[in-house]
């Protein structure tokens, strides 16, 4: 009974969807204010009822409800009860309703925070929202029913996939998807803003937080997905540019170039036409990125079910919605107009050149992802681009886009002048090639590579320290009055920043400094690598709820004293009949430790891999701060200000140090 | 209308028109210019034994295939069950580890199975491009006088090996 309300809910959400898309979409064109009311309250009552049908899955999984197709191939009745919950989105049908969710969320938030907007344009907002669940809910009820029944009913479940068995799973999707499907409401702004010809400073200001909310929750889901594949996959590797990887970090690319842009849009009223498209280039991407993942067009190692009439289903939307709207652009960005000028040597300039290479960045990694599919397409085989290609052109690509990192931030808006930048940023430049050279002497070796890379790090961080204290320098009073005088969103810029540099860092210090072992390990043997004894004390056998496992003791020491202990484990799943490697870990701030069981031999010995990584967890820390440097800039009053009038304050006080 | 705005909606139009197509569409192979032609000579470090070198003319009188493969290349796991399988059956597989780590090849090697009598390493791809790789896996077979003779673009599928590779190298053995 309840999968049934579920599936009548999610009907009825469909055609609320069709109302709230369809009926103020009219009365905007029309002007009838009557038809514009429809928006809010039809809104609302679609994301009700997606919520119900989601929490009538959630309620089938809970309940173990193996008369649902869905839930008898994702849940097991022995599967523990947090990870029978995520497995409500651990396949595709699931996934496609958490998606919805989601979009309903941010719905609603809209139909709640937006209410400084103008009438007709958040109604546009509204019902261009409206058309995007459409589309999702008809590819839901049309193709991917989670509800559907499954009779007679199995007497147990298939079980989740052992990948996805992990705490990881409860909070790697939604995060990552409140981020991917957060980028629709910059979307809705940039259609709604398109048909009203609206595209001005204000809009650029409404804007802002709602991209930089959806910003940072991607930033955190990538960094979720990053950290959970580094602990799960055992290979101790942590991004493998994989298309599933790739659909979320290029709109991630594109998120931050429109970021960028968006506050010079709002600033300085300039490249308005440019950040239109960046809002609808972010939001196809990830509606790109759902494609490649659900169609099944490309080979993945997140081998999801596929089926090419999902495929060809989405391939229509993407069509119709993208090309909707970039033949909405075509028609009226050329009647945007300029916005104020500015000298090649700028706070725009910099910010513009930010752009490309973020652009560029994210243009070649659709192309590695889709060359595939590109040369599969033209009838030339299948083929599959890897690392090689993505290390070499994206470092290749961002390294200048970091050098220019340190310079905008200290750059005025409008002119600046390249002599009073060298000067500002000198100290900068000498400290971080200085640090690039101590840091591989102390640690022993230096390459190229490294050079480069700490060298960025710390050009960056250099310069964030360089730009706080020019900035200081601007006003009167004691350093605490200097350093309330200074925005908030100024200090989330610079938190960001430095989030990057301490994610740099942490990429660096590992390709570098890492080490590995392979060894095959008797009971009682010992194994020293870099200055740490690990002492292999043989596996024993654990029941888990829903597997077996051999769990290896190692007690590791350095110079006599008591590190930790490891219990790396090979858990084999009967339901699944599937093998999985779970590592162990010791966490810190300057190295992991990291072990993997490998194959058991003869006499109880193992063949082990025991990982040290360097500063690995900065990678993730990195993106945390670069997290916290979006939240602290939404903290900031004008975005709680119906109307704020920030905008004309900043234009008015041209070649301030605005964030 | 300024024609450079419409610049993305084209540009979109052609990625879908490929999408599409990559949803319809089967592969098919284009034939390699090489056919035909001499193997590319090269010397290439062996895998496990950087000392030893791996070079087609070692090969004068046999008939051989050569894998081009690597650790990091999703395709070649589809594709790594069968060479396992055919070394099984005896068949001459040579591999050629193509810009991969020695290590990673290895360890791939170590866990699936080393279907290889031999595997050279083009750690920088250089070796890669006299042979036109533009992707792994791709295959080639090579014939007693050197000849490259037959080109598998792609993972090796049971159908290519029962109708095009066996026969040829039946062939080409008499």
């Amino acid at each position: 009974m309840i999968p049934e309300i579920g599936h009548f809910s999610l009907i009825l959400a469909f055609c609320f969807a069709l109302m709230q898309g369809f009926i103020p979409l009219a009365g905007v064109l029309k002007k009838n204010e009557t038809l514009m009311r429809f928006a809010v309250p039809t809104a609302r009552a679609q994301s009700f009822l997606v919520a119900i049908s989601f929490l009538c899955l959630d309620y089938a999984f809970y309940s173990n409800d193996f008369s649902v197709l869905y839930v008898a191939s994702t849940s097991n009745s022995h599967l523990p009860l947090a990870y029978r919950l995520a497995a409500v989105w651990g396949g595709h049908e699931g996934s496609m309703l958490l998606w919805v969710t989601i979009l309903s969320v941010w719905t609603i938030a809209v139909t709640f925070f937006a209410k400084e907007l103008p009438y007709s344009f958040r109604t546009t907002l509204i019902a261009v929202m409206g058309l995007v669940s459409v589309g999702f809910l008809m590819f839901i009820l049309f193709t991917s029913n989670p509800f559907e029944r499954l009779i007679p009913a199995a007497l147990d479940g298939r079980d989740l996939n052992p990948l996805l068995q992990d705490p990881g799973m409860v909070f790697h999707p939604p995060v990552l998807y409140m981020g991917y499907v957060g980028f629709s409401v910059a979307f809705a702004f940039a259609i709604a803003a398109l048909l009203d010809g609206r595209l001005d400073v204000t809009w650029a200001r409404w804007t802002r937080p709602w991209t930089t909310v959806a910003w940072v929750f991607l930033t955190l889901g990538i960094a979720f997905g990053s950290r959970w594949a580094y602990y799960e996959l055992g290979w101790g590797g942590w991004w493998f540019w994989d298309a599933v990887e790739n659909a979320s970090f290029m709109p991630w690319l594109v998120g931050t170039a429109l970021i960028h842009s968006l506050a010079v849009t709002e600033k300085r009223g300039a490249f308005k036409a440019w950040t239109v498209l960046l809002s609808i280039c972010a939001f196809s991407l990830s509606l790109l990125g759902t494609f490649l993942v659900r169609s099944g067009v490309l080979t993945s190692v997140h081998a999801f079910a596929t089926d090419p009439s999902r495929g060809l289903f989405i391939l229509l939307f993407l069509a119709i919605v993208i090309g909707g709207a970039l033949l909405l652009f075509a028609l009226r960005a050329p009647t945007v107009g300029l916005g104020e000028k500015f000298d090649m040597a700028s706070r725009e300039s910099f910010l513009l050149a930010n752009n490309v290479v973020l652009v560029a960045a994210a243009a070649s990694v659709l192309l590695g992802t889709l060359y595939p599919l590109l040369v599969d397409a033209m009838g030339m085989g299948k083929i599959s681009v890897g690392p090689p290609y993505f290390d070499a052109v994206f470092v290749a690509l961002m390294a200048p886009g970091i050098f220019l990192m340190g310079i905008g931030p200290i750059a005025r808006w409008k002119k600046t002048t390249l002599p009073e930048l060298a000067t500002k940023l000198r100290w900068a430049a000498g400290v971080s090639i200085i640090s690039a050279l101590l840091v591989p002497s102390i640690m022993g070796k230096l390459t190229p590579m490294l050079f480069v890379g700490l060298l960025m790090a710390f050009w960056v961080l250099s310069s964030v320290i360089t730009a706080l204290n020019v900035r200081l320098s601007q006003s009167d009073g004691n350093l605490i009055s200097k350093l309330k005088s200074i925005t908030p969103a100024f200090y989330g810029m610079l938190l960001a920043h430095f989030g990057l540099a301490i994610f740099v860092i942490g990429v660096t210090m590992v390709k570098g400094y890492e080490s590995e072992q392979d060894i095959t390990m008797k009971i009682g043997e010992t194994v020293n690598i870099q200055g740490y004894d690990f002492r292999f004390d043989g596996a024993k056998p654990v029941k888990g709820p829903n597997y077996l496992s051999k769990q290896g003791v190692f007690y590791i020491s350095k110079n006599g004293h008591e590190v930790t202990t490891l219990t790396p484990e090979k858990r084999y799943y009967p339901v699944q009949q599937a093998t999985m490697t779970e590592a162990s870990i010791a966490v810190g701030i300057v190295r992991d430790l990291y072990i993997s069981l490998g194959e058991e031999l003869e006499g109880g010995a193992w063949s082990v891999r025991i990982y040290i990584k360097p500063f690995v967890q900065w990678i993730w820390l990195g993106a945390v701060f670069m997290a916290l440097g979006g939240i602290l800039t939404l903290i900031d009053k004008r975005y709680r200000k119906p109307g704020g009038q920030l905008s004309q304050v900043g234009i008015s006080q041209a070649g301030a140090y605005e964030a | 209308m300024k024609l450079k705005f419409i610049i993305p909606l084209l540009l979109f139009f052609v990625v879908v028109g490929f999408l599409a197509k990559g949803l319809f569409l089967d592969p098919h192979e284009v034939p390699s210019p090489l056919i035909g032609k001499p193997a590319p000579a090269f010397s290439a470090p062996v895998l496990g034994d950087a000392r030893k070198k791996f070079s087609p003319a070692d090969m004068k009188g046999k008939v051989w295939m050569l894998n081009i493969w690597a650790s990091w290349c999703v395709a070649c796991r589809e594709e790594h069950p069968l060479l396992v399988a055919m070394k099984q059956h005896g068949l001459p597989i040579y591999g050629m580890a193509y810009k991969d780590a020695d290590a990673d090849a290895t360890d791939v090697l170590k866990k699936l199975g080393d279907p290889y009598i031999i595997t050279a390493t083009d750690a920088d791809g250089k070796i890669g491009i006299d042979y036109g790789v533009y992707g792994v896996p791709e295959t080639y077979i090579i014939d007693k006088v050197g000849i490259i003779r037959y080109k598998q673009i792609g993972p090796i599928t049971p159908e290519s090996l029962r109708d095009k590779i066996l026969p040829l190298l039946e062939e080409l053995v008499k």
